[in-house]
């Protein structure tokens, strides 16, 4: 028989502990690769420089060194505008581990002028409840002094005074009147989908 | 059945890094009967309960195995998803908030496409936790849910509200899956298998300026090949009943019509109708789905096995009567990655 275990009167009516929190920590060099720099590079020069593979297809910002529609690489640099549209957004009121952001604050997806595919950044200057779809807005940068390779360089966007433009679209949204969804009940195929290689396929 | 009957085991579960344990299926080997025998593990983020069945099952299809046993787990309570789904990402502002914060904006969306009225989304959450009453097995038991009770609850990611959203589980879903010949000899005993009808993958790259987040293509096409193979061509009429995986009551309305359910913009319809309801004509997520349960990782698994209790007519109390042919449904990443399956009561 193992012999009987009692606490000791001070700990009897302490309440128990049911986890602990143990942090680990882990330090790494991150290497931002070769598209990455390049459009670090022009953020130190206060300028967005989007990626686009061929003259005619999507331009990325911020660029991954690819396009995943293509397969292909992204050579070609073409600076995009420093004001945009609010594609979507969230208004974030909920803390967690590891969260810097004071609450509520507003993220939000902005498609600039030029670019084919929304970065999502933080908007301030105006009551996060009078953010909406289609709103205009403009990149505020930090001081120059402060000016780093990174995309927290740009502070937050701000409303930019344009009127909003009631027709913005999330990039693909298209695809949501024929492609990924059933119109008529007929079932999408692959057939419908746009070889942007060949061009071949695709919707009228 | 016994451990001997069991030919591999195929594990799956959301990233090592929501718990910290790195390949945790070499320490579970033995506590799953593993030893000896082929075991394989799926990645698909949170579509990985779907996924890892859809693989047990192609062992037994190639010929294989006539037996798999396929696992899938999360343990939350160990780890910190809403951190590890908020890695900071270099050289970008820290903005992310978790799945929630991710997927609010997409909700956004679909509500400004589809004109949907604010309270689609709380009658989904009001029926999925009113569901999840009846199973047993569900996490959340909220009795005193009501309308209002979610109206009143906490905007976390506006639009998302604290009861629209799933919890965090601890949890495990496993099933044994088995070639014909091990259906025949249970039918032959009296005992009603599911019949699997038919099995789909996809998968879309998450950053690509092509995609529709909020119906995205991946995820048709994915129905358009499973109900194929299951001689499906009106699902609304053909499919019973259908567990899909809703972490976000939003997500109902928009599944219903990235998988052929309803319309484009028409989806919130059928379940302000009431059509989604356990008496209605396609009951959606009869166990309570995500919104009651989510341990990550077996989510997925949970509406492929749940979907499969129903066809078998073995749900107890969130049974519902004359389920002939279901779908379970699972989805991950950043709505990137699609897993289905179409089960039913009859050998296909």
């Amino acid at each position: 028989m193992p012999p009987e275990i009692s606490l000791p009167a001070s700990l009897q009516d302490v309440e128990q502990v049911r986890s602990v929190r143990t942090p680990a920590r882990l330090d790494y060099e991150f290497t931002a690769g070769e598209a990455s720099s390049r459009f670090l590079k022009g953020i130190t020069q206060k300028k967005i420089i989007g990626q686009r593979a061929t003259p005619e297809s999507r331009v990325y910002v911020p660029p991954r060194g690819a396009d995943p529609e293509l397969g292909a690489t992204t050579p070609i640099e073409v600076e995009v505008a420093q004001v945009g549209t609010v594609t979507s957004f969230c208004m974030v009121n909920v803390a967690f581990y590891g969260s810097v952001m004071e609450l509520p604050y507003t993220s939000a997806l902005i498609l600039l002028d030029g670019a084919d595919l929304s970065i999502m950044h933080l908007i301030q200057e105006i009551p996060a409840d009078e953010v909406r779809i289609g709103m205009r807005v403009e990149a505020v940068w930090r001081d120059d002094a402060d000016i780093e390779p990174t995309l927290e360089s740009i502070k937050w966007f701000r409303p930019n005074g344009e009127p909003d433009d009631p027709n913005v679209r999330i990039p693909g949204e298209d695809h949501g009147t024929g492609l990924g969804s059933w119109v008529g009940g007929v079932a999408p195929t692959e057939a419908l989908i746009r070889n942007p290689r060949t061009g071949e396929g695709g919707q009228a | 059945m016994t451990w001997s009957d069991i030919d591999a085991v195929v594990i799956g579960k959301a990233p090592d890094f929501f718990e910290g344990v790195m390949m945790p299926e070499l320490f579970l080997a033995d506590a799953l009967g593993a030893t000896g025998k082929p075991m394989f593990r799926v990645h698909t983020a949170g579509s990985v309960g779907g996924s890892t069945a859809i693989v047990a099952s192609q062992l037994i299809q190639a010929g294989l195995h006539e037996r798999v046993l396929t696992v899938a787990f999360e343990k939350q309570s160990e780890s910190e998803a809403m951190w590890a789904l908020s890695l900071p990402i270099p050289f970008t502002p820290p903005l992310h908030a978790g799945a929630g914060g991710y997927f609010a904006p997409h909700i956004r969306s679909y509500i400004r496409r589809s004109k949907a009225p604010d309270h689609v989304g709380m009658l989904v959450a009001l029926k999925d936790r009113q569901n999840g009453i009846k199973n047993p097995y569900a996490h959340l038991h909220e009795h005193d849910i009501s309308f209002d009770s979610i109206k009143e609850s906490m905007m976390l990611w506006d639009p998302i509200r604290y009861a629209e959203t799933c919890p965090s589980s601890d949890g495990a879903c496993a099933l044994v899956l088995g070639s014909e010949k091990v259906a025949d000899d249970a039918m032959a005993e009296g005992r009603q298998p599911a019949w699997i009808q038919g099995t789909a993958m996809r998968s879309e790259p998450t950053l690509s300026a092509e995609r529709d987040t909020v119906l995205p293509l991946g995820g048709a096409l994915c129905a358009a090949d499973v109900y194929k193979q299951a001689g499906i061509t009106n699902p609304r009429k053909d499919v019973d009943a259908v567990e899909m995986y809703v972490p976000f009551s939003w997500f109902e309305p928009m599944w219903l019509e990235n998988l052929g359910f309803a319309e484009p913009g028409e989806g919130w319809k059928m379940t302000e109708a009431g059509a989604t309801a356990m008496d209605g004509d396609l009951p959606v997520n009869m166990s309570g789905g995500v919104l009651c349960t989510n341990p990550i990782g077996a989510s997925g698994m949970l509406r492929f096995g749940e979907i499969a209790m129903q066809v078998r007519g073995t749900a107890g109390e969130h049974q519902v009567d004359g389920v002939r042919r279901g779908v379970g449904h699972a989805y991950g990443g950043g709505s990137q990655f699609f897993a289905m399956w179409v089960v039913g009561s009859e050998k296909p």
